[in-house]
Order: structure tokens, then C-alpha cells, then sequence
């Protein structure tokens, strides 16, 4: 059982015999796995759970502490339902849940359901709570506080106070982590003339070496290991597909931080390509590697592969893939694989990828050089 | 009081109640799937919805989706998902009487909420085995609820098999055949589609399919026989398996199309492939009996009634052809575009358009005829559901309920 837990059980009167089944049934819904295990186990305990007293809900959320997203639904559901009980009998326990929230040891998931909780409430607390969750390690928690700076700026900006307007764009800017509320800052500030640098923003990385083309022909090239693969020598030159394939710099000039093959290798078919870089990390840390691309790609980080996908042309986002990872302290060798395939339409021209490195929030987390 | 013949008078009742007491879901007003009964978008309820429809209650919904409605007893079942990335996953149970509202479960995506724009997360429409209702979502996130809001069990399939996602969004809708919940992720890596025991989740049989995008749905082969048989629908063809083991029974591999489903009438399968392709399974092998290569639907999946096929093509055409033959018999041409699926009740074809039209067209009328049209005024992407004599139908925003 994990530490957080035994302090909300302690919290919530842990020991008595009603205690103690709230929190076996607890740990049975944290036992649920992969395909399904657990399942059986978790059906009767979450029945037992929902049959709580509205002041259980903190330890419920409590539960969720690091729990596997399939925990978490269960223990959602559950505290969704003994809250939608209280709310119609006695009310909801809206002291210890404001405790709960501003305790940002607890996990992120549980405290936005937290908050959830008060504004259904108590709207008017929540709405005054929410102006302090700006630095929030919660991304989803900042939204509220950047939503209403960005109306202040609109305000200050309707009454032509271009410099207030400024200072809040800029405040929500730097607080911003959900791209819509981060391009919106982005825009209106340089729409006031103000500069802003997007790829420090977001962690981009934005100096790579590529090398192409290899084959990709009948989409063979994703599994077949080339001489990148195998090493980097950004001197060598290996034979490739109409010729020999050779490293070349290539930095973005990309808002959003794109890599594009097309560029230095102009528009192949069927081809696969490489793209390498250091990243220097100021110390070992938990990261994650956020990665977009419509192409098939692989991601090695110090050589260890972290993720393989074969799909082209459904569509890319920012951070439509997120790699949690371990950074050493120092250089973090990272080589893409990034594969081109046989289409012809027009919307299949991209290979290309975009590459940050944050936090779980979204933060992103600077290089050390 | 009716006095029966004094001669045969039980084979006579016999042979009367013959075709509801083999199909129990005749005359049933459930709708617990993807276009109704087998997932054949017509309605077997003895109480047939009318041609003129007015709005008897909507409610509003918090988030968007494109999933149908599913009606069990008095209770209607929608999904949505809200948030700005579409995180939250929501499962709503609603009165099918007044609206009112008994039951919301509100969970979170475990797996990728990517979509193209016009779909979204609440694409996959839950299905019920009468005990249950079933919801799975884009994000490959699948629960089980019992018919009062109690989970029962979940599971993350992308979770549990990391590539199973597609970037356009999965749209594949659940159905169960006896204890076993067929569940598909069709996509373009890892690929595959499964049968989930019904009371726990967990995998009775797990089979890899095609590697390619799929947003079809599996359909229940009421052929007469002993031993059901699902169709699972892809570019490749139309594999019938085995629902209790995903065995193979018999495969139909000339391709067929990976967004518009095929239709089953009369022991015969009305394949969405190179047109219209009827097929005749038996036993382990399937047999051609015509193709019409112009009986092209576009996002909609066809209907039976009767001796007819009704096709909606891209153009917003619906056309009536010979369940014999393939042979056209009349087009037209209804106000579209059109996402979702025409169902159908008794004589009377039902099907909103992109743009809010919601339209009844009366089928026994000479070249077909829009008898109701009810102007809805909002986008809606989704199919319909009939139960009970009412036709239910949901947008991003409103569910409605039509009688």
C-alpha cells in the first residue's frame, strides 16, 4: 500500500473494522491489471466501496494515488457515485476536499476530480480557488486561471491598455500548457508586437542530424535494422536507396518544432530516414519525450528502443505521443527512425516529426548547454 | 373468444408463433446495438414508429459524440465524451419517457483521443445484452455497467496492446452474441478483434485482423442454424467466425468496404463489397449470388425490408433495389449529406442528414416518398434508434426523442 493512501486511511479514522474493509476493497481495485485481471475481484469491492459515507470520498481519492489509469477509472467511478449520494443527502464534505486539492503531493487525477467536486458544489469557492492553481502541477487545473487571464488581457485590451493586456497574455503564456490556450497567448501577444519563442516554450528540440534515404519499398524498411541502427557516425556515409545516404545538420525554424526529411532530401516515396541529437540533461530526472508524426517511426533514447508505430498518414498532433523516460545526467543520445511510405495523394507528402522533452505537466525542461 | 380449429389446433399455434419463438428478439422494442436488431437497422417491435414524428422531450449533453442511442425496457443509453482533448468519457442513462436524466458515469481515456476533426472520441455505439450495457470509446477505453450505473468491469485496450489506435479515430461498434462481447480495434498496426466474456472482460479469444483502418461493425448471421455466426467485415473481405471461440467458419476474401456495414435478410448477406454483393453462407463455404456494382452506399449501411435493399449512396440518393436480383427499382434523392445509417420500421425508413434534417420516407410509395421531415437544426453525424413506437436520435449537443 502505497504511503499516500495510509495517510488518508489514517485520516479518515484507519483501524476500524469499517476502515479496514474500505480499504481491502481499495487495494482490489488497485490490483486491477492489464486484460482484465483483477476484474472479478474489483466488481463486489467497488459495490462495497459506492455504499460510503460522503466523508470516505477523500480516502477513495486517495486511492487513486498512484494507481494505473484502470484503477483510477474504477476508483473514479466510485467516488463519482458516493459523491452524486452525498450531494443529495447530507451534502459533500467540500472542507476536507479543498485540503485534498491544495495537497499537491496527491496525483493529478484525483485532485481535478477534487475540483470538479467543489465547483459542482460550491461554484463560487471553486471559482476563487482556481485563480491559485496557475503554477498547478496539474495541467488540466491551470486551464481556469489561464482562461480568465487571457479575458483580462482581452478586457485590458477592449479598453486599450495595450501594456496590462500585455502583462496578462504573457501571464498566461507562461502558464499555459494546453496547446489551444498556449497558441491563443502566443497570438494575442504578438499581435501587441511582443516576442514570443514557442519552441523554448514547449522544449522542442530543434538541432538534429538527418540521414536518407534508405529503402521503405512495400513498407519493409521499418523493420529492417540499417547502419544507424546499429551505430551513429555522423562522418560515415552508407549506401542507400538511388545512392550513398550521408549525415547532414539540420536545424528548424519551426514554431512548433518540425523536423522535415523533405527539406534537405526534397519529396521521396518509399524511403526511411534518420534523425539523431544530444539532449543535456542538468541532472537524472524523470522526463517525457512527447513525439507527433503522421510517418512511421522508432525512438531510441541511449539505445534503447522506446517505441515503435506503422501507421502513415492518419493524422499528427503535438504530443500525440507521449514517452515516459529516465534522463541520465549529462548527454541523452536520441536517434528517430522516421519512415516515408508509397502513397501519392497529396495529403502524404509530410516525413516529418516534432520531438520535446517536459514533465508530466507539459513543462518543458530546458537543456543543461 | 376466439374458438380454435378442433383439427391440428397445436401445430397450427406451432407454426403461428413458430418465427418469435425461434427469435427471441421479435417483437422485442429493445434496440441494444449498433442499428438495432443483428445489427440489421430494422426494427422487430410489434408497436411500428409512424410517419408523423414531432419531438416529444430532448436533453442536452455535455460533450460530443457520434454514437447511436440503445433503448433496454424504459432506458435509454447515450455516450459523449467532453474536455478539451476529449478526455472525459461519459455514459448517460436516460428515462425513456420524460428525459429525466437516472444515471451519468464520467470516466477518463486511458488510450489516444486523436481524431480527425468531424468524428470524435463517443463514436463506437454501447450495445446490451439485455442485463448489461457495454461502451467502448475511440480511445479504446471499454466499460460494463449493470442496467443501474454499476460498474461491472472495465478494460484499456490500447492499454493492454499499445499500437492498437488509430490517429483518425475508431468508430467500430460493440455487439454481444450469447456470453460474448465482440470487441474491434481494426487499425493500421496492431490490429485485431476479440471476444470478451460478458461478466468479467477478460479475453475468451483474441484473433489479428487486417492491418488497415476499419470503422465497420460486426454483424450477427441469423441464418436459421444452430450455431451463430458473427461477420467481421474488413477491406480484405467478410470472415464469419465463431462469437464463444473466434474460430473461422467460412471466408469471403474478394474486399469489401472498411466504413459503411453490410446487411443480412432472409438467410442471405448483402456484403458492402464492389457495390452490393449478395452472399449465401452455408456451413464453412459461401456462395455469390449476384453483385450490383452501382449499388454503391457511401458512409451508410444498407437495410432490408422485405424483398428490398435500400442503398444510400454518397449523393444523398436512396436507392430501392431487388433483394433477388440486385435489380433497381426506383432512387431518391434525399436532403444530405448523410454520416449516419437509415433504419427502419414497418414500411417507413428513417435517417437524419448531416444538416438536421430528420426525414421519414414512406417506401411503399410509388418511387419512395419523404412523408415527415423534422427539422432538427443541428449537426448530426449519427444513426437512429426506434423502440417502442419512438425513434431516438442524438447530435454533439442534444438527444432527441421523436413520436
Amino acid at each position: 500500500m502505497n504511503t499516500r493512501l495510509l495517510f488518508c486511511l489514517a485520516l479518515f479514522g484507519f483501524g476500524s473494522p469499517v476502515h479496514a474493509e474500505l480499504s481491502a476493497s481499495i487495494e482490489k481495485l488497485r490490483a486491477v491489471d492489464r486484460e482484465g485481471k483483477g476484474n472479478a475481484a474489483a466488481t463486489a469491492a467497488w459495490a462495497d466501496i459506492v455504499k460510503s459515507e460522503a466523508a470516505a470520498l477523500t480516502t477513495i481519492l486517495g486511492g487513486m494515488n498512484g494507481a494505473n489509469p484502470l484503477a483510477e477509472n474504477w476508483l473514479r467511478t466510485a467516488a463519482g457515485v458516493v459523491a452524486e449520494k452525498s450531494a443529495a443527502g447530507a451534502g459533500l464534505p467540500v472542507e476536507s476536499l479543498v485540503t485534498f486539492l491544495q495537497d499537491t503531493k496527491n496525483a493529478a487525477a484525483p485532485r481535478v476530480l477534487a475540483f470538479d467536486l467543489i465547483r459542482k458544489s460550491k461554484p463560487e469557492m471553486s471559482e476563487k480557488l482556481a485563480m491559485s492553481l496557475l503554477g498547478d502541477p496539474s495541467s488540466e487545473l491551470r486551464r481556469y486561471p489561464v482562461s480568465k487571464l487571457l479575458e483580462e488581457g482581452d478586457a485590458a485590451l477592449a479598453g486599450k491598455n495595450t501594456d496590462a493586456a500585455a502583462v496578462s497574455f504573457e501571464k498566461a503564456l507562461v502558464a499555459a500548457r494546453d496547446e489551444d490556450q498556449i497558441k491563443s497567448a502566443a497570438k494575442k501577444l504578438r499581435d501587441l508586437g511582443k516576442t514570443v519563442d514557442l519552441p523554448r516554450h514547449f522544449g522542442f528540440l530543434m538541432k538534429w542530424h538527418l540521414i536518407a534515404p534508405f529503402t521503405n519499398v512495400e513498407r519493409k524498411g521499418f523493420e529492417v535494422v540499417f547502419p544507424p541502427e546499429k551505430e551513429v557516425n555522423l562522418t560515415a556515409s552508407h549506401p542507400g536507396k538511388g545512392g550513398d545516404a550521408k549525415w547532414v545538420e539540420f536545424t528548424s525554424k519551426d514554431d512548433y518544432g518540425m523536423i522535415d526529411f523533405n527539406k534537405p532530401f526534397t519529396m521521396l516515396k518509399e524511403v526511411t530516414g534518420y534523425a539523431f541529437t544530444e539532449f543535456d540533461a542538468a541532472e537524472e530526472r524523470s522526463a517525457e519525450i512527447r513525439i507527433g508524426c503522421k510517418n512511421g517511426w522508432k525512438v531510441w533514447l541511449n539505445g534503447e528502443l522506446l517505441f515503435a508505430r506503422d501507421e502513415y498518414h492518419r493524422g499528427m498532433k503535438l504530443d500525440q505521443y507521449k514517452l515516459p523516460v529516465r534522463l541520465k545526467k549529462g548527454a541523452n543520445r536520441l536517434l528517430v527512425k522516421c519512415c516515408q511510405n508509397e502513397q501519392t495523394e497529396n495529403w502524404t507528402v509530410e516525413w516529418q516529426f516534432q520531438m520535446r522533452i517536459c514533465d508530466a505537466t507539459g513543462t518543458a525542461i530546458a537543456g543543461a548547454k | 373468444m376466439i374458438t380454435l380449429p378442433h383439427t391440428r389446433p397445436l401445430p397450427l399455434l406451432v407454426a403461428f408463433l413458430a418465427p418469435f419463438i425461434l427469435h427471441p428478439s421479435s417483437f422485442s422494442a429493445d434496440w441494444l446495438q449498433f442499428r438495432g436488431p443483428n445489427g440489421g437497422g430494422v426494427s422487430t417491435e410489434a408497436k411500428a414508429a409512424g410517419p408523423q414524428l414531432k419531438v416529444a422531450w430532448s436533453v442536452s449533453l455535455p460533450g460530443r459524440g457520434l454514437s447511436s442511442p440503445i433503448v433496454v425496457g424504459d432506458k435509454v443509453f447515450v455516450t459523449c465524451a467532453s474536455g478539451p482533448e476529449q478526455h472525459s468519457l461519459h455514459v448517460f442513462c436516460f428515462d425513456a419517457k420524460s428525459g429525466k436524466t437516472e444515471w451519468e458515469r464520467v470516466m477518463r481515456a486511458s488510450g489516444r483521443t486523436m481524431t480527425q476533426l468531424k468524428t470524435n472520441v463517443a463514436a463506437p455505439t454501447p450495445c446490451s445484452d439485455g442485463e448489461r450495457v457495454f461502451a467502448q470509446y475511440s480511445s479504446n477505453d471499454l466499460f460494463a455497467f449493470d442496467l443501474d450505473g454499476n460498474l461491472q468491469w472495465l478494460r484499456g485496450l490500447t492499454y493492454d496492446y499499445a499500437n492498437a489506435s488509430n490517429s483518425l479515430g475508431m468508430a467500430q461498434s460493440l455487439s454481444v452474441v450469447g456470453g460474448t462481447l465482440i470487441v474491434q480495434s481494426e487499425n493500421d498496426s496492431e490490429s485485431f478483434a476479440a471476444g470478451l466474456d460478458v461478466t468479467t472482460g477478460v479475453n475468451r479469444w483474441k484473433i489479428d485482423r487486417p492491418k488497415a483502418a476499419n470503422w465497420t461493425t460486426a454483424l450477427h448471421l441469423d441464418t436459421g442454424g444452430t450455431k451463430p455466426v458473427v461477420a467481421l467485415q474488413s477491406s480484405k473481405g467478410i470472415l464469419g467466425i465463431e462469437p464463444s471461440t473466434g474460430r473461422e467458419v467460412w471466408n469471403y476474401a474478394d474486399g469489401a468496404s472498411t466504413i459503411p456495414s453490410s446487411a443480412m435478410g432472409g438467410g442471405i448477406l448483402y456484403a458492402a463489397s464492389h457495390g452490393i454483393t449478395a452472399l449465401r453462407p452455408e456451413g464453412s463455404s459461401v456462395s455469390q449470388l449476384w453483385r450490383n456494382e452501382k449499388l454503391n452506399p457511401g458512409t451508410a449501411s444498407p437495410v432490408i425490408i422485405g424483398d428490398a435493399i435500400y442503398v444510400l449512396n454518397n449523393a444523398g440518393v436512396l436507392i430501392r433495389a431487388s433483394t433477388k436480383n440486385g435489380d433497381e427499382a426506383w432512387k431518391l434523392r434525399l436532403k444530405g449529406p448523410f454520416s449516419g445509417s437509415p433504419v427502419a420500421a414497418g414500411k417507413f425508413i428513417y435517417i437524419a442528414g448531416e444538416r438536421g434534417d430528420f426525414q421519414v420516407v414512406d417506401t411503399t410509395a410509388k418511387d419512395g416518398e419523404v412523408v415527415c421531415t423534422v427539422e432538427l437544426k443541428e449537426t448530426i453525424l449519427s444513426t437512429p434508434a426506434i423502440s417502442n413506437g419512438a425513434v431516438f436520435i442524438r447530435s454533439d449537443g442534444t438527444l432527441w426523442k421523436l413520436n
